[in-house]
């Protein structure tokens, strides 16, 4: 029954196969064609796979596909091997489906880069690799997709890499990754070597009799795993490569910055939910991280003056939001977010991607305002996307966010702190989104009158997508209607078979707090509501209508502007703290161990060879008569020995 | 009564230190193989006595595998002599002293 899963990865596989082998050779609308359909009918059969899937019931929800033995080797035994379940159903939607319309948009935004065959094809490898990672059935094939997600990222963010600054980001985002692919092996190891088995169901099975609870093993497999998952979700303390892959093409940043690729590190830890639910440790760790990064991220992005830059940031502060979710043990109201996530924050880069190309690559927001005239659809488009960020009441972003904190605030793993924290980030993304939106769209027009000459709507290929995705930003919320309203929650549901094993480990102590007070969550939510749009209205206020507050703000808040203007100098930090003592490192290896020592050792055997051989070289006169008087001597010698002996 | 088979190694000795000398300090190169020669037949000589005082062929034997390598070595030698001679007009030992370092 689910013997066609493996087309859903092989369809981009050979899409980037036919692309990536005929670079150079085929024409604009065949590379689109390839690059487009190839995703598009994985898309389809995701969704085939997806309906198959609902039909099934409830406690039968897996299909399974082992392709071949992979590894075969004693007693470690690992399959190519693709598992559907409702998360992973949750995942191939989202990223076919959002992957698809980026891939629809890059037709028009790509349009007139020379490298536009080279841009498909590592599109398509891009797509092939999520997919893979989603839908592998153990840990080392998962890990397989995490490295080739990552590859693709490298590749793209250096897209452009005649550009120093973009080979540079490309290099620090594969560099930083790879720290944290280290943490994600040591967990792999870790697990092998307790459960003997990297087959996600096996791990699951067999993790609660094979790890003691909260024991120190399993904490440790956790935090490793987790650390992979904080170098590819872009978390504190290595989230500083993410604001630099903006360095990308913008669909780039829209599909893999923001929808897909980095929020791997999620759909891992909500993937070995029954671990983590072992390790409650290693799930506080989770939610401080998560929390720390959101509001730490979100502060930034407060001041950023890049479009790019801001809704960077915002992507680091909404992953921490998902681990936050992940660390107060909401799984599914991660993914939940997970999912509006990737519908309004791919909308909100593919806008930006809108707007430069409207403004001529020009980036910085303080160069823009009254866009709103020329460019309406990716105006409304736009502005539908800052709301669902916001948790305005009806769009998608309000049921997952408001979903995130209560979970924070009364699981059992939660604390009002978490909620509080939060809350913060939640004021905090609206103000900062909204300050976009304003400076962008609305007010007084400060570009310069030759780009104002080209301003236009962009083609029919990249509105679509916005229109689609704008949609989806407002409705996707819906199949997660919290309980709160008399609705069902759906979506919660849907991932119930996943979730399920790790509750009913610490159900006695979870369910106990949890899912109670009504009254209390639809305060909470009242609460938080009137708060953001506050906090809508203050940016309204400092930004269309008193555009002197924020200047006397910014020269009120004097040094901590610039501290938040310079991302509170990490990169500095980190390139004082690890860079400068590792040159240094390596410089010490380069300059003494190799070049002294090592070098100095075999030349140094070289140069003594040459100088005996300088010396014994006079032996060899080359005239015959020396040799035989030698030969002579030598006999006489001899049999002077075997007659005297 | 037969000449004793000291007399016949007492000469071939001789021929032999007569030849090794001559190797040794003559700079023509055609003496120096006309002493090379000498060594040789000093040592049939040492052969064929050798084997007429025991009574056994196997001296004779060698002392003809002997002739045979001599008369191949004078040939492929005095080819090469006069090729270095076309080539040096010298025919001095210690001329040739390519190999030299």
């Amino acid at each position: 029954m689910a013997d066609y899963l493996f087309l859903i990865p092989l369809l981009p596989l050979i899409g980037f196969l036919i692309n990536g082998l005929l670079i150079g050779r085929l024409p604009k609308p065949v590379i689109s064609l390839v690059g487009c359909l190839s995703v598009g009918g994985a898309l389809l059969l995701a969704l085939l796979a997806f309906f198959e899937l609902k039909g099934l019931p409830v406690e039968a929800r897996v299909m399974q596909q082992v392709l071949f033995a992979w590894i075969p080797s004693g007693s470690f035994h690992v399959d190519i091997a693709f598992l559907l379940d409702p998360l992973s159903a949750v995942m191939i939607l989202v990223v076919t489906g959002v992957g698809f319309l980026i891939h629809v948009y890059s037709v028009g935004y790509m349009h007139h880069d020379e490298g536009y065959g080279r841009y498909f094809a590592y599109l398509n490898l891009f797509t092939f690799s999520m997919l893979m990672l989603v839908l592998a059935n153990n840990f080392l094939l998962m890990f397989v997709g995490w490295e080739g997600v990552g590859l693709c990222s490298y590749l793209l963010i250096g897209f452009w890499f005649e550009k120093k600054s973009a080979s540079d980001a490309g290099k620090k985002a594969f560099i930083v990754n790879r720290i944290g692919d280290f943490g994600f092996l040591l967990g792999m190891f870790i697990i092998f070597w307790q459960v003997g088995s990297l087959d996600f169901a096996t791990v699951m099975e067999k993790a609660p009799t094979a790890f003691s609870f909260g024991g120190g093993l399993i904490t440790a497999a956790c935090l490793l795993l987790f650390v992979g998952a904080i170098g590819k979700s872009a978390q504190i303390p290595l989230f500083v490569w993410l604001p630099d892959a903006m360095e990308g093409p913008t669909p780039v940043s829209a599909l893999i910055h923001a929808a897909t690729m980095v929020t791997a590190g999620v759909y891992m830890v909500v993937r070995s939910n029954v671990l983590y639910m072992m390790a409650p440790d290693a799930l506080l760790v989770v939610a401080i991280i998560g929390a720390a990064t959101a509001l730490f991220a979100a502060t930034i992005g407060l001041v950023q003056n890049d479009i790019k830059r801001v809704l960077a940031y915002s992507t680091v502060s909404q992953l921490g939001y998902m681990f936050l979710a992940c660390g107060v043990a909401a799984f599914s109201a991660g993914i939940f977010h997970l999912m509006t996530h990737a519908f309004f924050k791919a909308l909100l880069f593919l806008g930006a991607g809108s707007v430069i190309h409207a403004m001529s690559g020009e980036q910085d927001i303080r160069k823009m305002g009254g866009l709103r005239k020329y460019i309406r659809i990716t105006y409304l488009t736009f502005l539908l996307a800052t709301l669902a960020i916001a948790g305005i009441p009806g769009m998608s972003g309000f049921f997952s966010k408001d979903e995130i904190l209560w979970q924070a605030f009364s699981s059992g793993h939660g604390s009002p702190i978490f909620w509080a924290i939060g809350l913060v980030t939640a004021l905090l993304t609206t103000f900062y989104m909204f300050r976009l939106v304003y400076l962008t769209f609305h007010g007084t027009e400060r570009m310069d009158t030759e780009t104002k000459h080209h301003l236009h709507e962009s083609p029919r290929s990249m509105t679509v997508p916005l229109m689609i995705l704008g949609v989806l930003s407002v409705v996707g919320g819906w199949v997660g209607l919290p309980a709160v309203f008399g609705a069902t929650n759906y979506f919660e549901h849907w991932l119930d078979p996943v979730t399920a094993k790790g509750s009913e480990l610490v159900s006695e102590s979870v369910h106990a707090s949890g899912g109670g007070n009504a009254g209390l969550e639809m305060t909470l939510m009242f609460v938080t509501v009137l708060l953001v749009i506050g906090a809508w209205m203050l940016a309204r206020y400092m930004y269309v209508r008193h555009t002197e507050t924020a200047t006397r703000v910014r020269e009120k808040a004097g040094g901590l502007y610039t501290v938040l203007l310079n991302k509170y100098y990490i990169d500095e930090i980190y390139g004082f703290l690890i860079v400068r003592p590792f040159v240094g490192l390596s410089t010490f290896f380069w300059k003494i161990i190799d070049v002294l020592v090592i070098d100095g050792f075999v030349n140094g055997l070289a140069r003594l060879g040459a100088l005996s051989s300088d010396l014994l070289r006079f032996v060899q006169t080359g005239r015959v008569r020396s040799y035989a008087t030698l030969f002579a001597a030598g006999v006489v010698l001899v049999i002077g020995f075997l007659i005297l002996r | 009564m037969s000449v004793p088979i000291s007399a016949y190694l007492t000469l071939a000795a001789v021929l032999f230190g007569l030849g090794t000398v001559g190797v040794l300090i003559t700079r023509n190169i055609i003496v120096l193989f006309m002493c090379i020669e000498l060594m040789l037949n000093a040592a049939n000589m040492a052969l064929i006595a050798f084997s007429r005082a025991l009574n056994v062929m196997d001296g004779h034997v060698m002392v003809f595998l002997v002739m045979t390598v001599a008369a191949a070595e004078a040939a492929v030698g005095l080819g090469m002599i006069i090729t270095i001679h076309r080539n040096r007009e010298t025919i001095n030992i210690d001329r040739f002293d390519l190999m030299k370092w």
